[in-house]
């Protein structure tokens, strides 16, 4: 219990960006738009809907949890409530980056679930466009298969990799719900 | 205005379950042979109406619609109209069933129509023996007990604004019926200085103008019936009225010929229990109600959520965290220097630990919440088997968590069930054997040290030795002849066992005693058997207050800290070298004395393992330590690095947000803030996993 209490500093200071990111068209007929909370995990920069993030907290000790897959780190005590940590970098097979002061966990609610999701870094709040997004490409990456990617979100000279975190959490593949087979034990 | 009432749903549902709940109590309560107490007719049909108005005002026609004949009937009982009888009672008891089920579909949003075989029934009765007096169904003109006028004295109790109900809203409703004369007895009013706001000293003499019912006016009285006084009478003044020569107590409760021809056709109509047991046995059974509901001292209760519970529960261990973290802060402090921090700390944890028992406390409830569902079982279950039983129930007071109040449900009734069914013994056996031909069975509850123990005594034939005995040999159970007599009673908790000659519907399927025994283990209790041949049997049930809070004993695996439940904890020891026995090449078998016990490494099964962090002299050394451990019978031996000692820990889910792990009961938070895990004794997996990747 350390001082993890005051978190987001990017989320008010970035709200400003969102108009003069967006494009003047974007007032047009198809303009609606969505915030997206931006984090990076190594180069690349990913995206996920604003209104499912719950908090956001420095890294803080885990409590390991038996038979659980490499890049569940493990449960640590939000106010509380017991919360299964998820390092992204693992799950994403990208190199195992070290822990230090500034790794931060995106505390997410979805569907009921609470999870927190282990990142290099968040960046900022941004808003898009309906039109600033590009259906994802076919992907075969054995990592993040294209189920859990909403779109590609283009901002200047930059691309972010919209992920959906409900299907991400809900289905099997980051292990947190139990299947069929293991819930009959 | 369009207000959504589904959100009014949950608390109608609520309200009705406990209606019918005290419908069935007070039915049961009923000895037809006996004068019927009035209060506990009006509670009975208060009961009724009240669903009957919230099903119609929720739109649950099919329920409104039923209970209103339940109500009527009732009423026309109340009224004195009709003579309760055992047939009545039964026809009652039923509808109570049927609607309860009714509700409970309504409640999953399942369609569900009234049972139509006994709305038939019901409606039946209701035709067969119009009462004498005037049913409510005869126009008003005709009925005797209508006069052109009342008069009605209505004097309310001082307290009746407290309790919800407004004298001049009552006023207002007996307008409607027609023009009033109403004047205001002032007698016991005191000058405004002494007035107290929240009290009625008024009294009312009301005169209305109007040919209704007598029922009518009684109906609008119904809610407050027992907190007023009420005298109604006819006006006798109004010389023309057409009733003016009957009075208006005419129907007295005095029977008419229509009460033995009802009984004949509810037995008639009522299908004849499967036990075939004759049906003038339903009186046979007489459950021992409780006196007389006793009302709750210290006033009222107010209904709140369990997720609001749970969640004042849930902050109040984080003070307990917040509050374990400042002491450990200022443990280095100066005490002359800080004397006022320090004492404001002490004083802290005091307050800390009496407000935790304090939320802790309002999950608890008596176990009568639990008990008082039994006179129905064992009336039910008594009747169906020809059997006499008397219930006789004591320590109802008894508090436990709410938790563990509904998973000991379905465990008792099973071995109330059992009890009746193989325990206790047909009438004409008893009394050949020279015993009362009412068998007697005591449900009793009370505390010991922080346990609450649950007993079932039936005074029946006991538990029959031999006949286990053989029977655990033709299921092929290894068993001496000469094992004592606990041990062979325990047999019966083995999977599929059962020695009753024939399956009935009751029990004797052979899949109950194990499963009793599972589920009062998973709530970390035991159940203990004591018989004697030919006297009865005692089933003792030992169960913790709450499941909320767990006796934990904290070891470390490697570098995880894990809480075993003391409950589960026989010993622990360190291990000898000597005693220490390989099992196909590995170290597999812990000799204790003159057991051999397998030999578990936790890290390893838990798959710790080499993963990270445990340190290379723990994996590698010879276990040193190991803690005994019972679960389902059987012994384990559970290698662990350290003790680190005793405590009381809350216990929180791990499943809400994440997976069910194996061997794993759930997690707990320590006093440093860090989450540990708290293993379940019997979900210990035997070997390592195989593979952690994924």
């Amino acid at each position: 219990m350390t001082a993890t209490a005051n978190p987001p500093p990017a989320a008010p200071a970035a709200t400003p960006v969102a108009p003069a990111a967006t494009p003047a068209v974007g007032e047009a007929a198809e303009g609606h738009t969505q915030e997206y909370l931006t984090f990076c995990l190594g180069e690349e920069e990913y995206g996920v809907d604003i209104l499912k993030v719950q908090e956001i907290r420095s890294y803080d000790t885990v409590t390991r949890l038996p038979a659980a897959p490499s890049y569940i780190k493990g449960v640590i005590n939000l106010r509380g409530t017991i919360v299964p940590i998820v390092d992204m970098r693992l799950r994403f097979a990208m190199a195992e980056a070290r822990y230090d002061e500034f790794t931060v966990m995106i505390v997410l609610s979805v569907a009921g679930r609470i999870v927190g999701l282990v990142v290099d870094g968040v960046s900022d709040v941004i808003t898009l466009a309906d039109t600033q997004i590009r259906p994802a490409p076919e992907m075969s990456s054995k990592a993040l298969d294209g189920r859990f990617i909403t779109g590609l979100g283009a901002l200047e000279e930059r691309l972010l990799i919209l992920i959906d975190i409900e299907a991400l959490i809900s289905g099997e593949a980051l292990g947190l719900v139990a299947d069929a087979a293991a819930e009959t034990h | 205005m369009n207000v959504d009432l589904s959100q009014f749903h949950q608390t109608f549902f609520d309200e009705s379950f406990e209606g019918l709940d005290a419908m069935e109590a007070g039915l049961l309560g009923l000895d037809p042979a006996q004068p019927v107490d009035p209060e506990t007719v009006n509670a009975i049909f208060r009961a009724a109406h009240s669903i009957k108005g919230g099903a119609g005002t929720f739109g649950f026609v099919e329920i409104g619609g039923f209970t209103h004949l339940l109500e009527t009937l009732l009423d026309e009982l109340r009224a004195g109209q009709r003579a309760w009888d055992a047939s009545l009672v039964e026809l009652l008891l039923q509808c109570v069933d049927s609607t309860r089920g009714m509700l409970q579909a309504a409640q999953q949003g399942e369609p569900g129509g009234a049972d139509a075989a006994l709305e038939a029934q019901l409606q039946q009765v209701l035709a067969s023996a119009a009462p004498a007096t005037g049913a409510e169904h005869s126009p008003a003109a005709a009925d005797p007990a209508c006069t052109a006028g009342w008069h009605i004295d209505f004097r309310p109790e001082p307290d009746i604004a407290q309790q919800g109900n407004d004298p001049l809203r009552l006023l207002r409703a007996l307008a409607e019926l027609g023009p009033l004369d109403v004047e205001c007895d002032t007698a016991a009013l005191r000058p405004l200085a002494e007035h107290d706001a929240e009290c009625c000293p008024l009294g009312w003499r009301i005169r209305l103008q109007a040919p209704v019912e007598e029922a009518a006016i009684r109906e609008v009285f119904a809610w407050v019936d027992d907190a007023c006084e009420l005298q109604i009478r006819p006006s006798v003044d109004t010389a023309d009225g057409p009733g003016s020569a009957s009075p208006g107590t005419a129907s007295s409760g005095t029977a008419h010929p229509g009460t033995a021809k009802l009984g004949d056709d509810v037995a008639a109509a009522t299908e004849a229990p499967a036990s075939g047991a004759p049906a003038n046995a339903a009186p046979t059974a007489s459950p021992v109600a409780a006196p007389a509901p006793t009302p709750r001292e210290g006033g009222g209760s107010i209904r709140v959520g369990v997720d609001k519970i749970d969640a004042l529960i849930n902050l109040v261990g984080e003070l307990v965290i917040t509050q374990a973290m400042l002491r450990q802060r200022v443990q280095g402090l100066d005490p002359v220097e800080h004397e006022s921090l320090l004492g404001g700390i002490g004083q802290l944890e005091q307050n800390t630990r009496h407000l935790q028992e304090a939320v802790m406390a309002t999950r608890m409830l008596p176990v009568d919440v639990v008990f008082s569902r039994f006179p129905r079982v064992v009336r039910d279950v008594a009747v169906q088997l020809g059997k006499q039983v008397r219930l006789q129930t004591s320590g109802e007071g008894a508090e436990l968590d709410k938790g563990v109040i509904e998973k000991i449900v379905d465990p008792l009734n099973h071995i109330v069930r059992n009890a009746i069914d193989h325990g206790i013994e047909p009438a004409a056996e008893r009394t050949a054997a020279g015993k009362a031909a009412e068998a007697t069975l005591r449900l009793s509850a009370w505390h010991q040290g922080g346990h609450i123990l649950i007993q079932v005594a039936d005074d029946g034939r006991g538990l029959d030795r031999e006949k286990i005995l053989a029977t655990a040999q033709a299921r092929g159970l290894e068993v001496e002849p000469d094992l004592p007599d606990a041990a062979v009673w325990d047999l019966i908790f083995a999977p599929g066992f059962s020695t009753a000659q024939a399956v009935t519907d009751l029990s004797g399927r052979g899949v109950g005693m194990d499963v009793v025994r599972r589920n009062i283990s998973s709530l970390g209790g035991q159940v203990d058997i004591a018989s004697e041949r030919g006297q009865g049997t005692r089933v003792t049930i030992r169960l913790p207050l709450t499941l909320a809070i767990l006796d934990g004993m904290t070891v470390r695996v490697g570098q995880e800290i894990l809480v075993v439940p003391i409950a589960a904890v026989i010993e622990s020891l360190q291990i000898e070298p000597a005693a220490l026995r390989s099992l196909a090449g590995e170290q597999g078998l812990l000799q204790v004395r003159d057991e051999y016990l397998p030999l578990l490494r936790l890290d390893a099964v838990l798959g710790y393992g080499a993963s990270a962090g445990s340190t290379a002299a723990d994996a590698d050394a010879a276990p040193r330590l190991a803690v005994v451990v019972e679960s389902q019978r059987e012994k384990l031996a559970l290698v662990v690095d350290e003790l680190l000692g005793q405590q009381q820990v809350v216990v929180k889910n791990l499943e809400t947000h994440y997976r069910p792990v194996p061997g794993v009961a759930g997690a707990t938070i320590l006093g440093d803030g860090r989450v540990a895990l708290i293993l379940d004794v019997g979900g210990v997996p035997r070997r390592p996993p195989v593979s952690t990747a994924a």
